[in-house]
């Protein structure tokens, strides 16, 4: 019963959160010089074109009243038109999002698979010199900028020793992509960095907290090794507060996947934004800011549920 | 967090006509005085505090000992590599390196300071003002910041960098927008646990207004968890300045910042001219952890919530 009550009332929020997300993106249209207008027609027309458009299309008409026009075109999935590549921004993020999410899944999946057991070793070996290594090392992770990782890594890991490529697969598909995953791995390696350092101390300290438990004294002197408490009983406990932390990590990795992708020239959706920052293509900047935007809200909605799932003490009302 | 009612401040006693302040303040000191003790013995944060003071003298006090010409382009002096003149070569256009990586340093250091100030006011002010209102102003205002934490920063940056190039300024003001989003979700939770206080809610009792709760309550209370944000946000803040010239937005030439110096040093990099980028990207790596690291010492020191 209140786990119908939680979850009705999460989705409730993540729906007006992405109301919130199109009034900020609707206002961003409306800061362009020229206005949602010139966003369209494109950077040649003229101020006759544009007068006449904004009568056609109704932009002469209350703000209030526009936002309401622009809602019910969201609603049918049109997001307008790219005026450098005249394609709809819906097709063209469509082709270009699974490649982007399979480098920041790829990201996220190498950064958890390293940081939860090294976090969980730094809790083991707490004060000890190992611990402070590895704290010292994700405070370095954390604090350099993914491009300028990428460039060194470029430059030991291809020019120095030519172990791997410079850049990124350029397949069209998804399979061609993986197909080529020695040119994979720099571009994972740099998305995953600042990821490893986050989530190791958020894995150290919840094993640390976890192993201060009644419940590990209880185990340890009924005689349960320790490498069974760790795996068995921490190790899940420590996961979930974890996993809720991967929901608000979603901006972060798609803010990573930006910078890599140009860094590598990886034709996802990131290299699609940076182009389209280059030529000022309005319509594909606010249509990919509106898809991220909506895809973190429900990474971080499903983040929250499956921790709800994961570990029964979770209570609601968190907000 | 000791903000609890003195004894001899105890409610019900309207003898003088101004409403009796229980706010603690010796308690308070005390407090700070046993949070500097702590900090102190934090060697890690300590030493964080020493990179930070030694990159002011460097950026700061530098240029007067060690002149260049950060202005002007010396086209005989291009691409140099490091020598006994340039310690650490001259960029594409003839600016000595090591003086640029002060006079970049300047910026960098002065719009992650104020833009990580400004987010940490602005946050602090949303926060408050949500925690304490309640109800359906506070879930409206707390979806505001969902929604803005679901936009990525980079992105919004990139579009802003295709729709206008701001100055210094402008630059700050920008940065302080788009990141101020955590810190009020800190101060809105302090703000939720101190609203009911007793020392709040006598004030209130007694006549007391809102904003007197909040501006001599809520936020002198809330002063350790504010101080430990802006800190963080400030290393945050001087990382996305590291950001913006490689997504366009940053200064102008010829003035430059640590990040203006990576992105001109790219393709200087794969050339082989590795000095270019490594002394600018180590530096924002040293701040940026020094910052941390005295968050961190901060954090500790006061016994607050805040960024694990």
């Amino acid at each position: 019963m209140t786990s119908l009550l939680y979850l009705t009332r999460r989705v409730l929020q993540a729906v007006a959160v992405i109301l919130v997300v199109t009034v900020v993106v609707f206002c961003l249209l409306h800061a362009l010089p020229g206005g949602p207008a010139r966003g369209i027609l494109g950077p040649q027309a003229t101020a006759q074109q544009i007068a006449e458009f904004n009568r056609a299309q109704g932009l002469d008409r209350p703000l209030p009243v526009q936002y309401l026009y622009y809602l019910r075109t969201l609603l049918h999935g049109d997001l307008g038109t790219s005026y450098t590549l005249n394609e709809p921004v819906s097709q063209l993020i469509a082709q270009r999002l699974p490649k982007t999410l399979v480098l920041t899944v790829l990201s996220a999946v190498v950064g958890l698979v390293i940081a939860v057991p090294l976090g969980m070793w730094q809790a083991v070996r707490r004060n000890k010199p190992v611990d402070y290594a590895v704290t010292a090392l994700s405070f370095v992770a954390y604090a350099t900028p993914v491009y300028f990782l990428g460039i060194i890594l470029v430059l030991v890991f291809s020019q120095i020793l030519p172990w791997f490529p410079p850049q990124a697969p350029q397949g069209d598909t998804v399979a061609q992509v993986l197909s080529d995953p020695a040119g994979l791995v720099l571009p994972v390696t740099a998305g995953a960095a600042s990821m490893i350092a986050v989530f190791s101390r958020y894995m150290r300290a919840a094993t640390l907290e976890n192993l201060s438990e009644d419940y590990v004294r209880t185990a340890r002197a009924g005689g349960t090794r320790q490498h069974a408490i760790l795996w068995r009983h921490v190790f899940r406990n420590s996961l979930t507060p974890v996993i809720a932390m991967l929901g608000y990590y979603v901006p972060v990795l798609f803010g990573g996947a930006l910078v890599v992708e140009q860094l590598f020239n990886y034709p996802g959706m990131g290299l699609l934004f940076w182009s389209a920052a280059q030529s000022s293509d309005y319509p594909v900047l606010l249509g990919c800011v509106l898809v991220i935007s909506v895809a973190t809200v429900v990474g971080t909605l499903l983040a929250d549920i499956v921790q709800r799932i994961v570990d029964p003490r979770v209570k609601a009302g968190r907000s | 967090m000791s903000a609890e009612l003195r004894p001899d401040q105890a409610p019900g006693t309207p003898a003088s006509a101004t409403p009796p302040d229980p706010r603690p303040e010796p308690e308070a000191a005390t407090g700070f005085r046993l949070a500097a003790g702590r900090f102190t013995r934090n060697r890690l944060a300590v030493a964080g505090l020493v990179v930070v003071v030694l990159f002011v003298l460097f950026c700061f006090v530098g240029p007067y000992l060690y002149h260049t010409d950060q202005v002007h382009t010396t086209l005989t002096q291009v691409n140099l590599s490091p020598s006994a003149k340039h310690l650490l070569g001259t960029d594409a256009v003839g600016h000595d390196e090591l003086g640029r990586l002060m006079y970049g340093g300047k910026v960098s250091l002065l719009v992650g300071l104020a833009a990580g100030v400004l987010a940490t006011v602005i946050g602090t002010v949303w926060g408050a003002a949500a925690g304490y209102a309640g109800g359906w102003v506070d879930a409206v205002m707390m979806r505001v910041v969902d929604a803005g934490i679901a936009i990525p920063a980079l992105f919004i940056l990139l579009v802003i960098s295709a729709i206008t190039t701001p100055g210094v300024f402008g630059l700050i003001v920008i940065l302080g927008l788009v990141s101020w989003l955590v810190p009020s979700r800190l101060i809105r939770a302090e703000t939720l646990t101190l609203k009911n206080r007793d020392y709040v809610l006598t004030l209130r009792a007694i006549g007391g207004s809102h904003t007197r709760a909040i501006t001599r309550h809520v936020l002198p209370n809330s002063i350790s968890t504010i101080v430990v944000a802006a800190t963080f946000q400030v290393a945050d803040a001087i990382l996305l300045v590291a950001y913006v010239s490689y997504l366009g937005l940053g200064v102008q030439p010829p003035a430059t910042d640590w990040g203006g110096m990576l992105s001109a040093g790219l393709t200087a990099a794969y050339s082989g001219r590795w000095w270019l980028i490594l002394p600018p990207g180590l530096a924002v790596i040293l701040v940026v952890c020094a910052f941390n690291a005295i968050g961190d010492g901060l954090r500790d020191a006061f016994d607050v919530r805040g960024r694990g």
